[in-house]
């Protein structure tokens, strides 16, 4: 077996570009919410009431990490409610129907923006690998797995809840 | 053809669910699908159930999509049972690589129905 240099083998870090990704993050997420749930998704408007629409219905937050030439986390938090609405709409069925999947859908939604936003980085794609997904329930919780990080972040209106979809990148 | 006996491969059983209403959207006679939620459970049920139609994730605990694939080309009596992957992965090495493993087909998440018709339906000859 030959043993490449290391130069060779190392792959190349994406250059966080804020200007150019924030509307790529934008864009990813709507891609998913309008192909799997048939929901356009709207800015969230309202700053006042944010936290209280989801202290008034529990929190869940799905994470999905990033590893290679983009390495971080991407998540995305909403109420219960709107995490019900969201496996309601992929599943075709009425929201009272469905239990647990609503965890497994917002799992899967982390992981298809994320897998989205980074096909939409030229010459990531290749280079960066996904984790499968992380679900919590509840709001009392720090993350502190990132040094030096970069965050960009997109705020939604679904079903007049704000829905976070944020990317934490290393540096 | 007579119905069709599809598996499943995903650790979503949400996307599970997706992928066999989207099979029956695109107007497929399926027998009862079966489902697994990652590549070693899908060996097992293929030792004991007649398959002739895979869709599998890459992306996936215990045994990934890959390596699934990889596995069942060594099998003589499962090598020719077309699997299609169906992937977040933006990857185009992955692809290559199961496409190159003898995966028949590819569809990126996220999709419409229309798009996994599209792709399943050759596979089957259909």
């Amino acid at each position: 077996m030959t043993m490449k240099p290391f130069a060779e083998t190392s792959l190349p870090a994406a250059v966080f570009d804020r200007a150019t990704w924030t509307p790529l993050l934008d864009l990813s997420a709507r891609e998913v919410f309008d192909i799997m749930l048939g929901t356009r998704l709207q800015p969230f408007e309202s700053s006042a009431d944010e936290s209280t629409a989801l202290a008034n219905d529990g929190e869940f937050t799905a994470l999905v990490g990033l590893a290679g030439s983009l390495c971080g986390v991407l998540s995305i938090r909403c109420n219960n409610q709107a995490a019900r609405i969201m496996a309601s709409k992929m599943l075709g069925m009425p929201p009272e129907e469905v239990d647990n999947d609503s965890w497994d859908a917002l799992g899967e939604i982390a992981n298809m923006i994320a897998g989205n936003f980074k096909g939409k980085l030229s010459g990531v794609g290749n280079h960066c690998m996904l984790s499968v997904p992380t679900i919590i329930v509840g709001s009392d919780y720090e993350t502190r797995s990132l040094a030096a990080a970069n965050m960009i972040e997109a705020i939604f209106n679904f079903e007049q809840t704000p829905l976070w979809v944020t990317l934490e990148l290393h540096e | 053809m007579s119905q069709i006996k599809a598996l499943i491969v995903d650790d979503s059983s949400v996307m599970r669910k997706i992928v066999e209403r989207s099979l029956r959207q695109a107007g497929l006679d399926l027998s009862p699908v079966m489902e697994a939620g990652n590549g070693a459970e899908a060996l097992c049920i293929l030792d004991t159930h007649p398959i002739d139609l895979i869709l599998s994730d890459i992306n996936m605990p215990v045994m990934d999509g890959l390596e699934f694939v990889r596995q069942l080309q060594t099998m003589d009596k499962l090598r020719d049972v077309p699997v299609v992957m169906i992937t977040t992965e933006g990857s185009e090495s992955n692809v290559v690589q199961a496409l190159s493993l003898g995966a028949k087909g590819y569809i990126r998440k996220p999709f419409t129905p229309d798009q996994v018709k599209e792709h399943v339906l050759p596979v089957l000859g259909l």
